[in-house]
């Protein structure tokens, strides 16, 4: 018996009643997420001037975009982000989970809780922390490098410029600050599950901590994994106010923190183009669906391999 | 053989070691940030902690002066408040919608279910970016522009929360209950106020925190929406502070902090179901 009353109760209130519980949901969903989702197809063939004025242009919208040096900038920094999140972010997650599930610890918990902490401070807030901890000479990311590079012999100069040349760079080392834990924390849930007496089984069978990993570990976490890597390439092709705040509502020197959403903002709101801004953000839904579809693949072929 | 109990030993200083660091990272920008917020500019520039007098820490150095400006010559104060009432409203009225649709789809069998259940899996994908210039036209018509109205209503139908609470509901509501809430006589609302809701505590509490810093934490909608300081949230308000006051670094920290705080204590109060809650719908999907 699934729904409870199917069988019991009679009527035309009971026939109501799933309905009224939908109401307030379904109401504010079809007005401010369906309406919203189909005008931004009418709004990307169109070009307007603020939210009053607008004029039909069919695709141009898209084809500007095509042919749009700035779009490219924009998805070029946006992708190395999302790598960045990818390949040093997730793989530093899951080596910390590794370490925080080892048996015996104590303080775990704690651990745990500090770990995850920065990713409650809001994108915003964590963005004025850094635009200062990156500024020359006086910042924290240069100072710290510093004094902890001088004892093996290199010398890291105060004027380092995270926040003029090596813009992406400032980028990712803030959003290990506030994701790694936020990540190792669903890695870390993921490995508590994985069955015990499998691990005792391998260790009687000689297998060694490697080989425990790859046959064991790693077979066990791939569901978790799966989702967090969508999670985290969904997060990063969002990525704008990092950027945005840190480089004082810019996208940087010569747009060198560029993102989709940025250029998505920029066009909506600072030019006035809500039909341009729809066609950047169908181009970003459109990646996404793709990463989606592909995640769900490559999920669904290791289910039929397993 | 003695290369055990070195490789022991070797492991406990290595995993101890790799936390270490790893705590201590987390840690240092907070420590910054707090001793940062208690400077003048000069001071700023003189010290990367705190003050230090030869090998003395120079306490007196150190001022309140950033916190006062944010609460006298500036209106943080009222952001404060702004937040707080955003926050509230759209996380009690957006969890209670969720949890209501939620049970629907979970507990009714009727014409339309799995329609509803199909389009609130497929709103998960639509990306918050992609509707935010079609929502801004609207709230423009309906002339909800500059209004706490047209940053609320918008946040109250988040699909996610649906799904998360069906499949709560679906697994830790037993039908039996339902059954003799009814046989008792209670009502379709009795019966999910008095039955229901209780079963997923745990699910309300981490979806208010959800949706609760969801809207602190926004930026994008506020800033979009708003127009008059007087109604700005803490997000809007902390960032206008790096235009305004871009060499005032005292007074940049010190309004983060300011904005960090409340979320930080309600964070720790409610860390334990929060968390697990969070991971829970990943684990066992």
């Amino acid at each position: 018996m699934s729904a409870a009353h199917s069988s019991a109760g009679s009527g035309f209130r009971s026939r109501l009643a799933p309905w009224l519980f939908l109401s307030p949901f379904l109401v504010c969903f079809a007005l401010f997420t369906l309406y919203p989702l189909v005008q931004s197809v009418v709004l990307s063939m169109q070009t307007t001037f603020g939210p009053g004025a607008t004029k039909f242009v069919g695709l141009s919208n898209f084809r500007g975009l095509m042919g749009d040096p700035l779009f490219w900038t924009a998805l070029r920094n946006t992708c190395i982000y999302t790598l960045g999140s990818l390949f040093i972010q997730l793989p530093l997650a899951l080596g910390l989970a590794l370490v925080l599930e080892t048996p015996g610890l104590r303080g775990r918990s704690w651990i745990r809780l500090l770990l995850f902490s920065p990713s409650m401070v809001g994108v915003v807030f964590a963005a004025m922390m850094f635009a200062l901890i990156f500024e020359k000479q006086t910042g924290l990311a240069n100072q710290t490098l510093n004094a902890m590079l001088k004892p093996v012999g290199v010398d890291w100069s105060l004027d380092f410029g995270w926040l003029q040349q090596h813009v992406m760079s400032a980028l990712i080392v803030a959003s290990l600050w506030m994701f790694v834990g936020f990540n190792m924390t669903f890695f870390s849930a993921a490995l508590q599950n994985v069955r015990k007496d499998l691990i005792e089984a391998s260790v009687v069978d000689g297998a060694g901590p490697i080989r425990r990993f790859f046959t064991v570990t790693v077979p066990a976490i791939r569901p978790v994994a799966g989702f967090v890597v969508l999670m985290s390439v969904i997060g990063s092709f969002q990525l704008f106010e990092l950027p945005f705040i840190m480089f004082n509502n810019t996208a940087g020197p010569d747009n060198r923190a560029m993102t989709i959403v940025l250029y998505l903002f920029q066009n909506g709101f600072e030019t006035g183009d809500l039909g341009y801004a729809s066609a950047i953000g169908w181009a970003l839904a459109l990646i996404l669906l793709v990463c989606a579809g592909v995640q769900r693949l490559t999920s669904r072929g290791e289910e039929a391999s397993a | 053989m003695t290369s055990l109990r070195t490789t022991r030993v070797l492991g406990w200083i290595w995993t101890r070691g790799v936390l270490l660091i790893a705590a201590i990272f987390t840690i240092i920008p907070f420590l910054w940030l707090i001793a940062s917020s208690f400077k003048s500019n000069e001071e700023f520039f003189r010290s990367t902690f705190l003050p230090m007098d030869g090998k003395r820490i120079a306490w007196e150095r150190l001022t309140t002066e950033p916190f006062r400006r944010l609460f006298t010559e500036l209106d943080f104060s009222n952001s404060l408040v702004n937040s707080i009432f955003l926050s509230s409203v759209t996380g009690v009225v957006a969890t209670l919608s969720c949890a209501m649709g939620g049970y629907a789809l979970a507990k009714f069998r009727f014409k339309g279910r799995g329609f509803c259940t199909a389009l609130v899996l497929a709103a998960v994908l639509i990306p918050a970016p992609l509707i935010i210039a079609p929502t801004y036209q609207l709230l423009y018509r309906l002339d909800l522009l500059d209004s706490f109205a047209g940053l609320i209503l918008p946040a109250l139908a988040p699909a996610f929360g649906v799904f998360l609470f069906r499949q709560a509901i679906v697994s830790g509501v037993p039908n039996d209950l339902l059954e003799a809430a009814r046989i008792d006589g209670a009502g379709e609302w009795r019966t999910f106020a008095t039955v229901v809701l209780p079963l997923v505590r745990p699910m309300i509490g981490t979806f208010l925190m959800v949706t609760f810093l969801g809207m602190w934490n926004n930026f994008i909608a506020p800033q979009v929406v708003l127009q008059d300081p007087s109604k700005f949230p803490l997000s809007v308000a902390v960032a206008e502070l790096r235009r305004g006051y871009y060499n005032d670094y005292g007074l940049q920290m010190a309004g983060t902090i300011i904005s960090i705080l409340p979320v930080m204590v309600l964070f720790l109060v409610m860390q334990k179901d929060f968390v697990s809650g969070l991971t829970s719908g990943a684990v066992k999907a």
